[in-house]
């Protein structure tokens, strides 16, 4: 049983840890958080299921074209729910911006692709029991992301300006860093990673229209939980949630482990509302 | 002889004065009610022109309304994104329907049932609305959706209770609300009673410090308002307003299932208030109509309702930020006079601020604050006496306006006492300032820019207000005196510092020198004991800096002791009774006027010479 909920837990804590790091993402260039975050993978999940099982093209390929068409989806909602309201950003209306984007998204889904959960194909065939692929390729999912972020943040050029946008905007277009470009690049970015939370756990969460809002809110809480922007706070937090609703769901039962989530939520925000690795608060006065 | 009659015409001018007010207030109610008056005449006319599908559209039109109207406060006028509310809707829904089906204990009649729901969405209001109290938007607006998220996976299940997936029968109405008629009539009597409630909040004080936390948060602390008390106020009424609206929902769905309440709906309620226009209640309530008929009447496209919706939010954010009321505020497109003039009465101050009884002193000793390895103040004394101007000058980055935000409580100094008279001021805690006399200006103004500029300057006197939130909710007569009191004092502050004529423009159309006026207004309204103005010349002209002047020395002489930060140091020279000089967060020098403009430290750091 511990077994099961341990395999069970990291798999969608996987998941949930990917999309936190997808509002990151987004997060780190423009400070806007973004409601399409759990739709791009809801998306990874719905397009995947459609390139390769409707339209039978290989895994590979699907995979490919599903973060492609994500990337696309991600700079999409950069040119017209982010970029028009960065003038004011203190008036949050980026909030109503990508609420109504990632609505208009769910809404196409959920018409186009049907309201019932569609099956999502095997893509490997390996394993069984609590080591069935669909546990563990999120994880190794998540795993292979974070690796290839690492990698694109300490290593390239491009990653490093990531940061500096990240770090301090003005002093970074002072610099003379293409601002603009690097956010697009960032938007794809975040669909791509979006697409990879939601085609690895395809199998997990089916190809389903509603997962876009549940996974807006099992991914941002792990945001909340490590700190805005804080991608290493986001899988650990993302992980633990994954385990903790598991374990609620084992010991108290499927209503009341989404409440205990919910409660959790509530109570970290209150005891600490900059997240447990969050930095301190911006001046106000 | 002559005394007396000139103090019994005064006594005449008064009483005439305040008739007259009454009067205009009687007058400026009627204005205002009006259009909804006209829109309830429409609602209770419908039944003449209209067949029973329209009586379900007009009832389901009430019914969002209900919940709309108290969700208005909440987006509208406190601008936190509530987009979940549909989980409030369910909530009150299941718990009608269960309580009057009796699954869980002795049924209950359903209008003993809907109170009960009330107040259990009160309590999960205020629940999922707790984020708000410290965070930023963009949590609250997901503590709602997760509870929107979580509250359907309950109601599907929970089985025993809801029905799970299959359902549950709605509550009943008796007779005579058993008819689609009847039962419209009591929606539309429900719907008009929570606008009356809502729009009651909305004119009281109350209502202004929800627009004030929204835009101007720091501004509206200096004046002693408390933002979780007055959250927690509206999240009761907006919890409350939603579940009643989901009994109602659930009578006239007849049966329902979670199905029912998808998350279409909460945007529907949400996008009705952002297509109405913020701080407005006409608006959002057309809003509600418009959203509730446009299905209706484009039968084909009901599939898309949520993707029209959704366009439509995405153009109103982009294109018309303010909404139907917006479009109907012709008054702010009124150009005003360009060439006005700012032109104080500091006479007139003695008829309106209270004598400050001037047996106060405020002390700081040994502040010290750092952030970082960055000393800002380091061991400052400090007193301010009453009735005198004390300035506080020095170069920037030097720890002036660092000390009037330690003073008001912004910063918590990490070393040091502040007193008052006997008593220690505790350090942080900036609501609480008003209470203890203290009021403010800042450097930027902060001011109310969608509010008029009466109400921006009536924000200043909340703390003075003696009704309750209970009693501005139902108008009592209490709250009817506050508002005369606030209202009356307002336009006489503004008097005195010259912008009556001004009173009702919106004051995000007034030029940076009238807000800074706008400010000083504003403090005032506390009657404070000690007045602290953060460069308040800035940015004025030497004619209007000259009036400024008048108007520190008038108000010092009722009795306020006011701190004054400046760069003009002939201002400082011209009306301060004290000088301290600050350097790098320590006293340079400190004296009077006369000391301080010879001493040589002074004139080669600062005023150059």
């Amino acid at each position: 049983m511990l077994a099961s909920i341990i395999a069970a837990g990291l798999a969608s804590g996987a998941i949930y840890a990917l999309v936190g790091v997808t509002y990151n993402t987004m997060f780190s260039t423009s400070r806007v958080m973004s409601f399409t975050a759990g739709q791009l993978a809801m998306l990874g999940g719905v397009f995947g299921s459609m390139f390769t099982l409707k339209l039978g093209m290989p895994v590979v390929a699907g995979f490919l074209l599903t973060l492609v068409c994500c990337a696309i989806i991600g700079i999409i909602t950069e040119f017209i729910a982010v970029r028009p309201v960065l003038k004011s950003l203190d008036q949050h209306l980026y909030v109503l911006s990508t609420l109504a984007v990632a609505l208009m998204i769910q809404q196409v889904a959920a018409i186009k692709w049907g309201t019932e959960p569609q099956p999502f194909p095997r893509l490997i065939g390996l394993g069984s029991g609590i080591w069935d692929e669909k546990f563990w390729l999120p994880v190794v999912a998540c795993a292979l992301t974070i690796l290839g972020l690492e990698y694109l943040y300490r290593r390239t050029l491009v990653g490093r300006a990531f940061l500096a946008i990240a770090e301090d905007n003005f002093a970074a277009r002072a610099l003379g860093l293409p601002e603009r470009n690097l956010r697009i690049a960032s938007y794809a970015l975040a669909g791509i990673i979006g697409g990879i939370a939601g085609f690895s756990g395809g199998e997990l969460l089916l190809a389903f229209f509603a997962n876009g809002a549940l996974l807006n809110f099992y991914g941002f809480v792990p945001v909340a939980l490590g700190g805005l922007g804080n991608n290493r706070g986001a899988i650990v937090g993302g992980l633990a949630l994954g385990l903790f609703q598991q374990a609620a769901n084992f010991l108290v039962g499927g209503i009341f482990s989404s409440v205990a989530v919910f409660t959790l939520f509530i109570v970290v925000l209150l005891a600490a509302p900059q997240g447990l690795f969050g930095g301190a608060s911006a001046r106000r006065v | 002889m002559a005394m007396a009659t000139a103090s019994s015409d005064q006594h005449r001018a008064a009483a005439s004065e305040t008739g007259r007010i009454e009067a205009h207030g009687w007058r400026v109610a009627l204005v205002h009610a009006a259009p909804f008056l006209g829109m309830l005449v429409l609602a209770l006319l419908l039944p003449l022109v209209g067949n029973d599908y329209w009586a379900l559209i007009g009832t389901r039109m009430a019914i969002y309304w209900v919940l709309v109207s108290g969700l208005n406060l909440v987006v509208g006028f406190a601008g936190h994104l509530a987009i979940g509310y549909v989980a409030l809707l369910t909530l009150g829904a299941y718990t009608t329907s269960v309580l009057v089906a009796g699954n869980v204990m002795p049924p209950v009649p359903v209008f003993a049932a809907l109170p009960i729901a009330a107040v259990v969405g009160a309590i999960f209001g205020v629940i999922v609305g707790l984020p708000a109290l410290r965070l930023r938007t963009f949590y609250f607006a997901m503590s709602t959706l997760g509870f929107a998220t979580i509250v359907t996976q309950i109601a599907l299940a929970w089985q025993s209770v809801t029905g799970g997936g299959v359902g549950i029968a709605g509550p009943e109405f008796p007779a005579p609300f058993n008819t689609a008629w009847g039962f419209y009539f009591l929606c539309v009597g429900i719907a008009a009673f929570t606008t009356w409630l809502s729009a009651n909040v909305a004119r009281s004080r109350f209502g202004r410090a929800l627009i004030a936390v929204r835009d101007a948060e720091v501004a509206a602390e200096a004046t002693g308002i408390s933002k979780p008390k007055m959250l927690i106020a509206i999240f009761l009424l907006a919890g409350a307003c939603a579940a009643v609206a989901g009994g109602l929902f659930a009578s006239l769905q007849t049966y329902i299932t979670p199905d029912a309440f998808t998350f279409d709906l909460s945007v529907l309620f949400f996008i009705a208030i952002l297509i109405g226009g913020r701080g407005s209640i006409m608006g959002p309530m057309l809003g509600t109509i418009i959203l509730t008929i446009l299905p209706e009447i484009a039968a084909p496209l009901a599939a898309w309702s949520t993707f029209l919706y959704a366009v439509l939010l995405l153009l109103i954010v982009l294109v018309m930020p303010g909404g139907i009321a917006a479009l109907l505020d012709f008054r702010s497109r009124r150009p005003l006079a360009s060439n006005r003039a700012i032109v104080p009465r500091p006479a007139a101050l003695a008829g309106i601020v209270r004598r400050s009884r001037g047996d106060k002193a405020l002390a700081l000793r040994g502040i010290a604050l750092s952030f970082g390895n960055v000393k800002a103040i380091d061991g400052l004394d400090l007193d301010v006496a009453p009735g005198q101007i004390h300035g506080l000058i020095g170069p920037n980055g030097s720890g002036k306006t660092t000390t009037l935000n330690v003073i008001s409580g912004y910063y918590a100094a990490k070393g040091g006492t502040m007193t008052l008279r006997a008593d220690a001021l505790p350090p942080g805690m900036p609501a609480l300032r008003a209470r203890h006399g203290i009021a403010r200006t800042f450097q930027t103004p902060r001011v109310v820019g969608e509010a008029t500029v009466l109400q921006n300057v009536m924000i200043g006197g909340t703390v003075e207000g003696r009704a309750s939130f209970v009693e501005a909710l139902l108008a009592l007569p209490r709250n009817a005196r506050d508002e005369r009191m606030l209202a009356a004092k307002a336009r006489a502050l503004l008097g005195v510092v010259g912008l009556e004529g001004l009173a009702d423009v919106r004051a995000d159309r007034l030029q940076h020198s009238e807000l800074r006026f706008i400010e000083i207004a504003r403090a005032l309204m506390l009657d404070p004991d000690f007045l602290l103005l953060d460069e308040p010349a800035a940015g004025l002209s030497g004619d209007e800096i000259d009036r400024l002047a008048e108007l520190i020395k008038a108000v010092s002489a009722r009795g306020t002791g006011i701190l004054l930060v400046e760069h003009h140091a002939d201002l400082i020279f011209d009306i301060c009774h004290q000088i301290t000089v600050l350097n790098l967060g320590r006293i340079l020098a400190a004296g009077t006027p006369g000391e301080i403009r010879v001493h040589k430290e002074v004139v080669s750091a600062y005023l150059g010479g």
